[in-house]
């Protein structure tokens, strides 16, 4: 472990830390979630708290902001102890949390969502005028041009987040916490949202910061706590850290994402994209006349910022989407009128991009998940094959090396990493020619992240064809032989493993979007 | 690795022996066995084998609907036209009972039994169908298309007989279409064959739902449509398929009904959507689709028969039977909830 690891006061000083824990421990039955953690929060400061998925980030949170009680432990408030009843309870204290999926109510304005639950009354019933102006003013103060009366579905992801944002801040939070607020988010946005953080901070709010994306983190936080297996592992303010720390602390050794397998001969075009056009549903095109090609062992990465068009040109390949112009060839033959399950048959599989609402059903176990796209493998004349079933389930936890009590838990029992590896082993085991990958990384930790890198590596090798799409820059890198940049649906560049981040961030429009 | 402490949250679904989750597991089962128990005591005519065989040739209705509506749920949809399938099924019985009359030819055509019973089987398949394409081509909510259809299908079966009954189906010998009460009085082995087409329903249906790619499908497609459909499941046609063989089995559930009363009306089979929706919900499966079994739905389906019976043995009043029904299906969602509510969490 680091030879420095300054542990908290144990009196926190209430002139810097505003919020803390001491000793908080929480327990489901004989797991332990939190293990006795200490934590403070530190006046008109951003505190983020790094680990893995299953560290115990969210749980502390939840503590913080009193939506669970811990089992033993106390939270101190500027100096005195305190127990929130619940998450009203903590708000009333000027505690919010902004939970990673956004809770806010897409049919209603702006306006409404921000006072919704605590409208102003006036003589004749809610006072909207007022509330408007009150939307208007925090959306100034935000320096987002929004106005009040737009219904949130319209609004773009980081900007709905704003409206999150801005809810928290017009019950006059001072402490907001923020659960991975920029996964959502394209550069340009983040940066937005960073302008807002410092703005918040110089007005005395205090900031709690959880993210994945440590890099961004970094350039943010003025100080770092890291969590593993529900113990507090780190602590150190910004000035004494740096990456390799992080990532040192939170997994206790040093990973490296690796750079592409080499060392063997890749095959013929196993997958050729010709022309292909894919509209969204008022005819306006997603895809424009895209062309690429990947050959059998060649990784190939699709880079680009969110709405670029990624998500659409893998879902047309894979038979979701309709197309209106284009080919898609699949070692030589036309595969366009083919179904999904068809396409799978031939060796085209798709690994969605997001796993809970189009990778897994929450309703089966993790066997009958990890069977599913494989089902006529073990079918014989009406019925499956018991055996045949759980010989193919217990391979693919092999393979794919998802932790789990077997082939009969819950698939809901397991962390955000090995539910991806689930879908990931779903799709391998239909034994794939070509396998198609849509932000695979989003929202798992850096382990698991490495083991998903060393089973496209591995199936790289042994002549699969690999289609990964991805947002971020560095995974290109460590990936992919081959990296394509897609802006507004068309191909805007393309580089080898050997290009600089900045040579593809400038070609995905980053540079002008900012 | 970091893994550790969700795996360990991982409820176990084999093995241990935990006394309030066998309670809560088996709820339909402890309640039949309570309320045989309870009826037993204080009527010494419930406990008899004839009075058995009479509340399972009841229940056979039901039951029939029940599975039909168990395959619907699971789907995540409902099927509020079965009570209509089944009476426009009688009807249809019933009118071809009385022989078709073929104008243009001058002849009545008087179909055999099996024919009959054949061609309603068709004619439920098409309406289930019709169910089916409205909802996963054409996109029309389940309980709106349903609803439709359930109108429709009623309203047609009205239309065929002006409202009135058939009230002889017993065919005639020189027609050579005799039989038709088979379905309704006859027993093999002294069990009455409504409870044997049961029975012989529920074994296929159980089968298909846990041994067939096919149940698979249906299981996936009701838990996550969009991932069932990424994995290469035929989501269209399951769903087509499943409304039709709900169809199918409320034709069934309209002969024997048809078959018991020896006579057809319009107007049969009136709530009984409901019923069977209840049935289903007292099996423990989940309207949100994805969860449920063809056993569960089959004490539910005697839950509910049995306690109606046994009310009307021991002389409560009907009103009471509503109340009672009413309280059953209530705690059976309460118990739902608790069961799925706390399902496997992360921490």
């Amino acid at each position: 472990m680091s030879p420095q690891t300054p542990v908290p006061d144990t009196k926190p000083n209430p002139e810097q830390v505003v919020l803390a824990a001491r000793s908080v421990a929480k327990s489901y039955g004989n797991v332990h979630a939190l293990k006795g953690v200490n934590f403070d929060i530190h006046q008109g400061q951003v505190t983020t708290l790094f680990g893995e998925n299953g560290a115990g980030k969210s749980t502390l949170m939840k503590v913080l902001s009193g939506v669970i009680q811990p089992t033993s432990g106390e939270i101190i408030l500027d100096g005195q102890p305190v127990v929130f009843g619940n998450a009203a309870g903590a708000r009333d204290h000027g505690i919010s949390i902004i939970h990673q999926e956004l809770s806010l109510a897409p049919n209603l304005s702006v306006r409404d969502n921000i006072f919704m639950g605590r409208e102003l009354h006036g003589t004749a019933g809610v006072d909207f005028a007022e509330e408007e102006r009150q939307t208007r003013k925090l959306m100034e103060e935000l320096e987002e041009d929004i106005d009040p009366l737009t219904p949130v579905e319209d609004l773009r992801l980081g900007q709905q987040q704003i409206v999150e944002i801005a809810r928290a801040l017009s019950v006059n939070s001072r402490i907001l916490i923020m659960d991975e607020p920029t996964s959502a988010l394209s550069a340009s946005e983040v940066e937005v949202l960073f302008k807002v953080i410092r703005d918040l901070t110089a007005r005395g709010v205090s900031i709690v910061y959880i993210s994945h994306h440590l890099e961004e983190a970094l350039t943010i936080t003025d100080h770092a706590v890291v969590l593993r297996d529900g113990n507090m592992t780190a602590y150190a303010p910004r000035a004494e850290i740096d990456l390799e720390w992080i990532v040192r602390n939170m997994v206790g050794e040093n990973y490296d994402l690796g750079s592409p397998p080499g060392g063997y001969e890749m095959g013929e075009v196993a997958l050729s994209i010709r022309n292909l056009s894919v509209p969204d549903a008022s005819g306006v095109d997603l895809v424009r006349d895209l062309s690429l090609d990947v050959r059998a062992g060649e990784i190939v990465c699709v880079y680009g910022l969110m709405g670029a068009g990624r998500t659409e040109l893998l879902e047309a390949v894979a038979g979701r989407l309709a197309k209106t112009g284009g080919e898609i060839v699949l070692e030589g033959r036309e595969v366009s009128h083919l179904s999904i399950g068809e396409r799978i048959a031939r060796g085209l599989a798709l690994v969605p991009e997001d796993r809970q609402r189009d990778g897994l059903v929450q309703t089966m176990s993790v066997g009958q998940n990890l069977s599913l796209a494989s089902i006529r493998d073990f079918t014989k004349g009406l019925f499956t094959q018991h055996r045949a079933e759980k010989k193919l389930i217990q391979d693919s936890i092999r393979e794919v090396t998802v932790k789990t009590d077997g082939g009969d838990a819950s698939i809901g029992s397991l962390s955000g990493g090995n539910q991806q590896k689930v879908v990931i082993g779903k799709i391998l085991a239909t034994r794939p020619r070509v396998i198609m990958l849509d932000e695979p990384s989003r929202g798992i930790d850096i382990g698991a992240k490495a083991e998903v890198f060393r089973l496209l590596a591995e199936g790289a090798k042994q002549g699969l064809a690999v289609l990964y799409s991805t947002s971020e820059v560095g995974e290109c890198l460590s990936i992919a032989h081959r990296i394509i940049v897609m802006h507004k649906g068309r191909v805007s560049a393309v580089f080898d493993s050997n290009a600089s981040k900045e040579q593809i961030m400038a070609a995905s429009g980053e540079a002008e979007a900012a | 690795m970091s893994d550790t402490t969700n795996t360990q949250t991982a409820k176990r679904s084999t093995g241990g022996f935990d006394i309030a989750r066998l309670l809560l597991e088996g709820r339909a089962f402890f309640a039949l066995i309570v309320i045989i128990a309870v009826f037993s005591y204080m009527s010494p005519n419930y406990f008899t084998t004839s009075n058995f065989l009479i509340m399972s040739s009841h229940v056979a209705i039901y039951g029939l609907l029940a599975i039909g509506m168990l395959l619907v749920i699971l789907n995540g949809g409902i099927d509020l036209s079965v009570g209509s399938i089944l009476a426009l099924a009688g009807v249809s019985a019933g009118a071809m009972m009385q022989g078709i009359e073929l104008q243009a030819l001058g002849v009545i055509l008087y179909p055999p039994v099996w024919a009959v019973v054949v061609l309603t089987c068709v004619l439920g398949a098409f309406v289930g169908a019709v169910n089916g394409v409205l909802i996963s081509i054409f996109k029309v909510p389940a309980f709106v298309a349903t609803l439709g259809v359930m109108y429709v299908a009623r309203g047609v079966a009205l239309l065929m007989t002006n409202g009135l009954t058939y009230n002889n189906l017993a065919g005639k010998a020189e027609f050579g279409n005799t039989g038709f009460n088979w379905l309704g009085f006859s027993r093999i082995a002294g069990i009455p064959i409504s409870v044997l087409v049961l029975a012989a329903a529920a074994i296929i249906a159980g089968l298909m739902l846990s041994r067939s790619a096919f149940g698979r499908w249906l299981y996936a497609s009701g838990g996550n449509e969009r991932a069932a459909e990424l994995s290469g499941v035929p989501t269209r046609r399951v769903k087509i398929a499943v409304y039709t063989l709900s169809g199918i089995l409320s034709a069934i559930a309209g002969l024997v009904l048809a078959s018991q009363l020896t006579s057809a009306g319009p107007t049969a089979g009136q709530t009984y959507e409901l019923t069977a929706i209840a049935a289903v919900v007292i099996g423990g499966a989940a309207l949100t689709g994805g969860r449920g079994t063809v056993r569960g739905t089959m004490l539910g389906a005697f839950v509910i028969g049995f306690l109606s019976d046994g009310l009307v043995i021991i002389g409560v009043s009907s009103y009471w039977q509503t109340v009672f029904t009413g309280a059953v299906i209530v705690l059976a969602v309460l118990m739902n909830s608790l069961q799925y509510g706390r399902g496997g969490r992360k921490v």
